[in-house]
């Protein structure tokens, strides 16, 4: 089943995969681009029946980094789907009309990482206060704590 | 001022804040209740509402979203009133001072009468550390 | 990163009054029609503190996400690290891992049932699973240390050896809470009044569960048959006998018996741990020196779902990128789908039943649907709970509330 999953992503959408990754028979991770991740991610979630389980958004020397990962429960095995956007205005189609289950994280996302998630459903704070200040987002390395000193250290 | 201290020591009424837990100290409090400890054949009563309360157990560092409530909800406790520190969060933020989520350990936000250290401490820590308190205030205002 | 944590149970006190609510319930008349959520107020960077630790001190951090399944963090985390070095710990570790997760799930889930029987009106039912708890907190503190944050699990391994004297104890411990266990789930079974309050309540069908990517306990009763012990099997997992406990009707009821239910199938594999710790003992750590650059992911059935954690690593012993994921995370939305529909004295039950940060629960505001006017607080939905449980108590016979071993 391993290489069938792979191999099937890569005929139908060919030029939008970039990368295969295999780390071990249980991880493999798959660089998209990111024009053609919604329709991915909209393949694994429904055509083979992977669960969401979340998104992890890094802020890298590369570029801006969010990975998808997808459970594949039946093959115990979990497909990442990596993007890699422009770190200084990352920008991304938003999947949540399609996987209900992705509205929170891509919420979560923009306010740490700063990361746009165009036509989302109901973009707004998930877990900073709403007094937060704008285009403040704690987890690139390149925050700075506004208060001064080290990310609020006495 | 001594009438009422007085009758603090025959029931205390204490009334439980969580600021930013991990809820491990609020279950233990809650043990406090169960069976084992029972809580409740010294006295010590968990109540619904500040006003009521004699001491107010907070658990969890504060943060950003709940420094400045706290200290207008503990405000509204009717004097006197002894505000406990319970675990190492509300004492000293335990591994979360450096968040940027502005984690502060309570006595930085409102007057603290006792600590109760331990992650989480258990029940019967925190039944001697609010029968002490109360025995030492009433020695305090004997003097 | 601390977001919906996972549960706390607080008792019938007010929430910070002034805190803008974490649920906000829309009512017309007694129906509720639309649910707000809003989290963040346990928000403590977790993420971003670990990205300042090493490997070995994470562990630490991430065990204090939660209270109430402390080591199913660390354990995820670990096994994160050690897939990225890509390394195997010794059998007896393994063991000792699985042990103590689904000792934690016992605890947990007897928890649960205590804080179903308050939020119900049933005081008995609540000091009763706490009472049936305590032996186990007494387990962990004689293997562990601690009742609660055991600091047992670290990169390559466990901290703590479990000695032979020790396990007779535990066996024992073990076969006394099945009985009554047994009880709860007969009494689940007959009481009519138990039922009323929970059967077709609450109701969340599977396409809603996998809609919103629901997890553990909440997915399996509407028949979500999803585990990761099985689907994606770890530490000892594949090495011990099981069920995977799964109904089809998705309402309160079948989340109170598929948790009932799996506390016994709990026992039977901390039984099984425990077969082989007096027979398998090629140590109990793997001594991981260095981590190699790369990526892992580790995921743990924590007993509210599958906890992930995701990390990064640039060679040096400090993360690039930690990402925790908690069950709850995925749960909670679902309460907008099973909280909608029903009446206001089934809220409180509904909100509670995929086991979820009870704090958070309380900081629950009723406002009428078409002036936004605040009605009721979450102590009036308590009360509203026990309200309804009277009445129907008056209607049938209920056992409940008398003693009944």
């Amino acid at each position: 089943m391993a290489d069938e999953v792979v191999q099937g992503l890569k005929t139908r959408f060919g030029a939008a995969i970039i990368e295969v990754y295999d780390k071990s028979p249980s991880r493999t991770y798959i660089t998209v681009d990111p024009k053609g991740l919604p329709d991915v991610a909209e393949y694994l979630y429904k055509e083979l029946g992977c669960r969401f389980s979340i998104a992890t958004g890094m802020h890298m020397v590369g570029g801006m980094e969010i990975l998808y990962h997808f459970a594949l429960d039946k093959a115990h095995r979990f497909l990442n789907l990596r993007v890699i956007l422009d770190p200084d205005k990352p920008s991304i189609e938003s999947i949540a009309a399609r996987i209900p289950a992705t509205e929170w994280i891509e919420r979560e996302m923009q306010e740490l990482l700063g990361i746009e998630f165009r036509n989302h459903p109901d973009m707004r704070h998930l877990l900073l206060s709403d007094d937060w200040p704008t285009d403040n987002h704690p987890l690139r390395k390149d925050w700075k704590d506004w208060r001064g000193g080290d990310n609020g250290q006495k | 001022m001594s009438l009422k201290l007085k009758a603090l020591t025959k029931s205390i009424w204490v009334f439980h804040l969580a600021a930013s837990p991990c809820n491990n100290c609020d279950i233990e409090i809650l043990d406090a209740l169960t069976p084992r400890f029972d809580l409740e054949r010294f006295g010590i009563q968990l109540v619904g509402s500040i006003r009521h309360a004699d001491a107010i157990l907070v658990t969890g560092s504060m943060n950003r979203k709940s420094s400045g409530v706290l200290k207008r909800v503990i405000a509204q406790a009717p004097k006197p009133c002894f505000v406990i520190a319970l675990g190492n969060c509300s004492c000293s933020t335990e591994m979360f001072g450096k968040s940027y989520n502005e984690t502060r350990p309570l006595d930085e936000v409102v007057p603290v009468d006792a600590y109760i250290m331990g992650c989480p401490p258990k029940p019967e820590a925190m039944i001697q550390a609010v029968v002490a308190l109360v025995q030492a205030k009433l020695a305090a205002s004997k003097k | 990163m601390a977001k919906s944590r996972t549960i706390i149970p607080i008792g019938p006190y007010h929430p910070l009054q002034e805190e803008p609510e974490f649920f906000k319930l829309h009512v017309e008349g007694e129906k509720v029609v639309e649910l707000e959520i809003e989290i963040g107020y346990n928000h403590r960077g977790i993420e971003k503190l670990a990205e300042g630790l090493s490997y070995d001190q994470i562990p630490f951090l991430v065990e204090r996400i939660c209270g109430i399944c402390s080591s199913s963090h660390p354990f995820a985390g670990v096994m994160a690290t050690e897939d990225v070095a890509g390394v195997e710990i010794p059998e007896r570790a393994k063991y000792i891992r699985t042990f103590i997760g689904e000792l934690e799930r016992i605890h947990s889930h007897l928890l649960w049932l205590g804080l179903a029987g308050h939020f119900l009106g049933y005081n008995t039912v609540w000091m009763w699973a706490w009472k049936y708890r305590e032996p186990v907190l007494d387990l962990f503190e004689l293997l562990t240390g601690n009742r609660n944050h055991y600091g047992m699990m670290k990169p390559g391994g466990v901290r703590r050896d479990f000695a032979d004297e020790d396990i007779a104890a535990v066996v024992r411990v073990l076969d006394s809470l099945v009985k009554p266990t047994v009880m709860f789930k007969n009494v689940a079974l007959s009481d009519p009044v138990l039922q009323a309050r929970t059967k077709n309540v609450g109701k969340l069908s599977k396409q809603d569960c996998i809609d919103l990517g629901a997890l553990g306990p909440t997915a399996r009763a509407s028949g979500v048959d999803i585990d990761v012990r099985r689907d994606h099997p770890y530490a000892a997992y594949g090495k011990v006998k099981f069920n995977v406990i799964a109904t089809a009707n998705g309402d309160i009821f079948d989340k109170l018996v598929v948790r009932v239910l799996e506390i016994l199938e709990s026992i039977e594999i901390c039984k099984q741990c425990c077969r082989k710790l007096l027979e398998v003992k090629d140590g109990i750590d793997a001594n991981l020196t260095d981590i190699p650059p790369g990526e892992g992911i580790g995921v743990h059935e924590a007993p509210r779902g599958e906890v992930i954690h995701y990390t990064r690593s640039d060679g040096s012993n400090r993360p690039v990128r930690y990402k925790i994921r908690a069950p709850s995370y995925m749960n909670v939305p679902t309460n907008k789908r099973a909280v909608v529909g029903y009446t206001v004295s089934d809220a409180a039950i509904t909100l509670a039943a995929i086991d979820p940060c009870y704090c958070c629960t309380e900081r629950t505001v009723v406002v009428e649907a078409s002036s936004g006017k605040p009605v009721m607080t979450g102590k009036d939905l308590l009360r509203l709970s026990r309200e309804k449980t009277e009445k129907l108590m008056g209607k049938y016979t209920s056992r409940m509330d008398k003693l009944w071993i």
